[in-house]
Formats: structure tokens, sequence, C-alpha cells
């Protein structure tokens, strides 16, 4: 029993980090697809793209897809709908109408949309969180997903404006771009940017992990068992929604990782939130690389990443919701 | 007379968006290793009861003691220990296999990083054992039958090993045979020292097992006390505020109720 965990948690951390190694020779450099090893060991300006552009892209799409999976992971979990995804309690809307907000406004400079973006991400939140403490009825979930829906409507048609406002031909491009997601600009900074607040969360809902399925019973059943729900549901909430919101600002809208990667991860590992959020992990790191390999090898252009993260992840959420053998709600 | 292992003192509750109270002034004692029944019509507040005896809800005046003390004395992680809880239903929405959901019951004795060990599995699986469903441990909740999941939810609770355990409406949605497994394992909780408290619309459920009779209408305490006190015909119509009779059938008492319906 204990040999096989052991087994298991070493497979989970060796396959991101053997797909990440491999990814390193992918790209367009000399050549289309495979770099050799002796450009990296020989040619400078092959170093220096490897070094410089490559591996802190490599770490933030591994990172950007582990966010995803695991807050998705979470968020289904303690919003006991399996449907769920990570911004939808006006996370990923308000990024968007932040990062829209200093395209327009402020400056088209990296950090300064990031951090416009996580503002407004995390203002989206706030706002939705404000709103269900004022709904009238309902359970505190419904409450939630209530005001979410709302506030992301909201965060939405402000969005609308501003690409209505926005020059045709120099912002709205720009905007364009940002909400369909990439990591074509990621440097060192923008990952040390995103990793404190990455490495927190993670480690919040990875050391958590068996108790969020205390999270996914009923309020009377969690009370009985000794768990302080609004407390630990709030926790697990913020750390979810923080990861989200850092990678959103940094990556744009990158949809459907946080939806499809838990639901592998339980048909492989079940229900058990205890084996499938470190899974889910595992996986959205893979997922997320070779995405993010896809978008910046297969054209001569880049594809931007949330492109292809909604055509494989809705593929694959079609074929599961299809297929005989496969059963949706675990 | 010894006291009871939990009391309720004239107990008052309101819900916070309702105008009338739900419970008005309730008082009864519960003794250890025995069976008390709630019995009442729907809507009685039987339920609400039940969350104010778990701590989950906080009475507006009266005291519910537990070991002589009030209930808000002791802090979540004790109560866990000592109350469990077997709700209506639960609609638990991801495939747990009934190992993994039946550890849950194991929350109360781990810290809130640690994860169940070897020592909690054998604590689970004797309870599954307990409700005999040991051979089910691998199969995932929603694939079982409506009587295998209420097993499911108690053997959850027994994993919590609590000295009092709480249950609401257990036999409300199951066949005769399954009831009277409920019934018989409550019985065995009994004799094992285990107190018993459930809430039932059902007068022959409660008087197929229950020592004591808490007999409530609209909120209120109509009265309560041993079987041989309390199930007679004239509370029952009370209790239901429909024509009833007490028979008794080699020994067991049967409710027959007397309103015909109309042609």
């Amino acid at each position: 029993m204990t040999n096989h965990k052991t087994r298991t948690t070493l497979l989970l951390i060796l396959f991101p980090i053997l797909v990440l190694g491999i990814s390193i020779f992918i790209g367009r450099y000399p050549k289309p697809l495979f770099m050799p090893l002796s450009v990296l060991l020989n040619d400078e300006l092959g170093q220096n793209l490897v070094f410089n552009l490559r591996l802190p892209r490599l770490i933030t799409s591994a990172l950007l897809g582990m966010s995803l999976a695991a807050a998705g992971g979470v968020m289904q979990m303690l919003f006991r709908n399996p449907l769920v995804e990570p911004g939808f309690l006006g996370v990923t809307q308000g990024a968007g109408f932040g990062a829209a907000m200093s395209i327009l406004f402020l400056s088209t400079s990296p950090l300064l949309v990031e951090l416009s973006a996580t503002t407004f991400a995390i203002l989206g939140l706030g706002l939705s969180y404000f709103v269900a403490r004022r709904i009238r009825f309902g359970g505190w979930v419904l409450r939630l997903v209530l005001s979410g829906i709302a506030v992301s409507a909201i965060f939405s048609a402000g969005l609308g404006i501003l690409k209505y406002m926005a020059d045709p031909t120099s912002q709205l491009p720009e905007i364009v771009f940002w909400l369909l997601g990439g990591l074509w600009s990621v440097t060192w900074n923008d990952l040390l940017y995103i990793l404190p607040v990455v490495v927190i969360g993670l480690s919040i809902i990875y050391l958590m992990r068996w108790r969020l399925n205390l999270l996914s019973l009923s309020d009377e059943t969690a009370f009985s068992l000794g768990v302080s729900v609004g407390r630990e549901r709030t926790l697990l909430l913020a750390a979810s929604v923080a990861v989200t919101a850092v990678v959103v600002s940094v990556a744009g809208i990158v949809g459907w990782i946080g939806l499809i990667i838990p639901h592998i991860a339980r048909r492989i590992g079940g229900a058990n939130s205890a084996s499938f959020i470190p899974i889910s992990m595992s996986l959205g790191a893979v997922f997320g690389i070779i995405c993010d390999d896809l978008a910046r090898t297969l054209t001569l252009g880049e594809i931007p990443l949330g492109i292809i993260t909604s055509l494989i992840g809705a593929g694959i959420f079609l074929v599961m919701m299809t297929s005989r053998s496969m059963r949706i709600f675990r | 007379m010894t006291p009871g292992i939990l009391q309720a003192n004239a107990i008052t509750f309101t819900y916070a968006s309702a105008t009338q109270a739900a419970l008005k002034e309730i008082s009864f004692d519960i003794y250890p290793a025995s069976v008390t029944a709630i019995l009442g019509p729907n809507g009685a507040g039987k339920t609400t009861l039940l969350h104010l005896l778990l701590g989950l809800n906080r009475p507006a005046s009266g005291t519910i003691l537990l070991h002589s003390k009030p209930i808000n004395q002791y802090t979540r992680h004790e109560l866990s220990q000592q109350i469990g809880l077997v709700p209506q239903s639960e609609y638990v929405p991801f495939a747990y296999s009934v190992l993994e959901y039946v550890l849950l019951g194991r929350a109360p004795y781990l810290g809130p990083l640690e994860l169940p060990g070897t020592n909690d599995i054998r604590i689970a699986r004797d309870a599954l054992d307990e409700v005999g469903i040991r051979h089910l441990e691998e199969r995932a909740l929603p694939e079982l039958s409506g009587g295998e999941q209420q097993l499911v939810l108690l053997a959850r609770a027994l994993c919590q090993q609590p000295g009092i355990l709480l249950l609401d409406e257990p036999t409300s949605h199951l066949d005769l045979a399954n009831r009277n497994i409920t019934l018989n394992i409550l019985a065995r909780m009994r004799a094992n020292g285990t107190t018993v408290i459930f809430s039932t619309h059902d007068p022959e459920a409660a008087a197929l097992i229950a020592d004591h009779l808490v007999l409530m209408r609209a909120g209120q305490v109509l009265d309560s006390g041993s079987l041989e006190q309390v199930f007679t015909s004239e509370m029952l119509t009370r209790v239901y505020g429909t024509q009833v009779e007490v028979v008794q059938i080699d020994g067991m008492r049967v409710v027959k109720s007397m309103e015909r319906l109309e042609p």
C-alpha cells in the first residue's frame, strides 16, 4: 500500500517534469519542431532562447495548468457541482475587463496589464461575495452562483463597451489577443510575479486535499463531523481564486482546463479529493505545457493558447459525455 | 432517577426568516443507552429540534445540557466526538466509494491537515461490518439502492464512534425489510451503550424500538414519557390531528387510521 502510494506520487511528479524537459527542445529554432541537443550545448543564440524565452514560458504554462486544474477541482467540490469552473465568480470577466481598462487608459506594458487584471479579478470576486451576502433567499452556494453570474455579466458588458470605444487599429487587436489567452510575452519577471501566490495557494489546496471531501457534504453533516464549514470553505475558495486571478492576469483567458482536467483526474483516481487533487495538478501541468507547445509551434505565428485549450478541452468533454464507458459524474 | 445525558430546558427557536417560533418551550431528558423517538407529523419541528441538539443552531432561549454542561461551552471538535448525525438524505454529487465515504466519519479525530490512516480504515471496516455491508466497500455510492445508501450513512456515523447518535427520519423512505434492518442496528447500538435519538412520523417504527417518546405537534411537545405512558389512541389522535386507534397484535402495537377517505 505505502509502496504503491510512493510510486504513484513519484509518477505524478516526474511526468510533468519529463514533458517539460522534452518541450525545451520543441519550437521553431533552428528549424520547425525539434532542436538537436548540440544546439543547446554549442549555439549561443539557442542557449539564450532556451533559458530566457522557452524555460520561463514552459514553467509558467505548467503552473497555469496546475493552478486552473486544482482551482477547478476545489470549486467543483465546494459548490457540489461538477460543472463549475474556476473563473465563474466574476474572476475571469473581471480580469478581462481590468486588462482592457489598462490597454485603453493606462498602458499596454505587460506588468501594468497584469496588475490591472489581477485587481479587477479580485474586485469581481469581492463584488460576487458582497452581492451574495445580500441576496435574501437560497442557500449560500446558490447565492454565490447567482451573484457570480450577475457580476460576470456586468463585467462582460463593461468589456463590450471598452471594446467598442477602443481604437480599432491599435487597441482593439491588443484587447482581443489578450482575451484569447497566450503566454508569448512571458519572461522570468512574469513568472516571479505569479510564483508566490501560486505556491502558497497550491500548497493550501494540496495540504487540505482530504478535508475538501468534508466540504462537499451538506452543511449539517459537515458540522456534525466537526468541520468549521464557513471558515474552511472561505480559505479554500480564497486560495483557488487567488491562483486563478494571478495566472489569468498573465496568460489572459484560458478556458476549459479547470473544467476538464478534474473530470479526467476523477476518472483515474476516483471521487476522493485526497487522490484526485494531486492527479489534477499533475495532469493540469502536462496539459498546460502540451497546449502551449502546440500554440507556439503549429503555425509560423502564434495561435492564442485559449483557442487550443478550448478546442482540445471541449473535444475531450464531448467524448467523455457521450462515451458509454465513461461516466461524467465521476 | 439519574440525570439525563442530554437535557432540553424550555428551549425556544425562531428561524431568522420567520415570524413564528419553530419550537416553543421544549423540555425533555434523554437517558443514556436508551432509544428515544421524536414523533410527530410533517412540519412539527422535529428536524429543527435535532439541529439544536446537534449544536448546529442555538436556541433563542432555554438551555441544552450535554453531560450537565451547556452545549455551547463545547467546541465544535469536542461535540463531533460525542454526537453523530444521520441526515434524512444526503445528496452526494461525486461518486465516492463506500469505504471512502464512511472514512469521512473519522474527521473528528484527525487534525486539519491529517489524512485517515490504517487504524481509521480498520474502524471504518468494522462500521461496515456492523451494518452488514462490508461486501459493498468498493462500490460507488450513487450505484447503490436507497436502502443500501441509508446503511452507508449509518456506517459513516458509526465510524464516528459517537456516544449519542441523532437520526433524522431514518426509516421514512425504506421498505419494511430495510426499515427492520435499520431498527435492528439501532437496537444493537443501544445494547452497546450508545444513546439513540431519532425523529419519525411513523408511529409504528417508534413503537417497535423506542424506550421513550417525545410527541410533537406544531413546534410544541404535547407529551413525553415511556411507550406505555404516552402511546395511546387519544394522544396519537391529538398528535396527528386525525382519528387513530392503537391496537395490539401479538404484543406489537399497530396504529390504525379510523378516518375513511371521501368516496
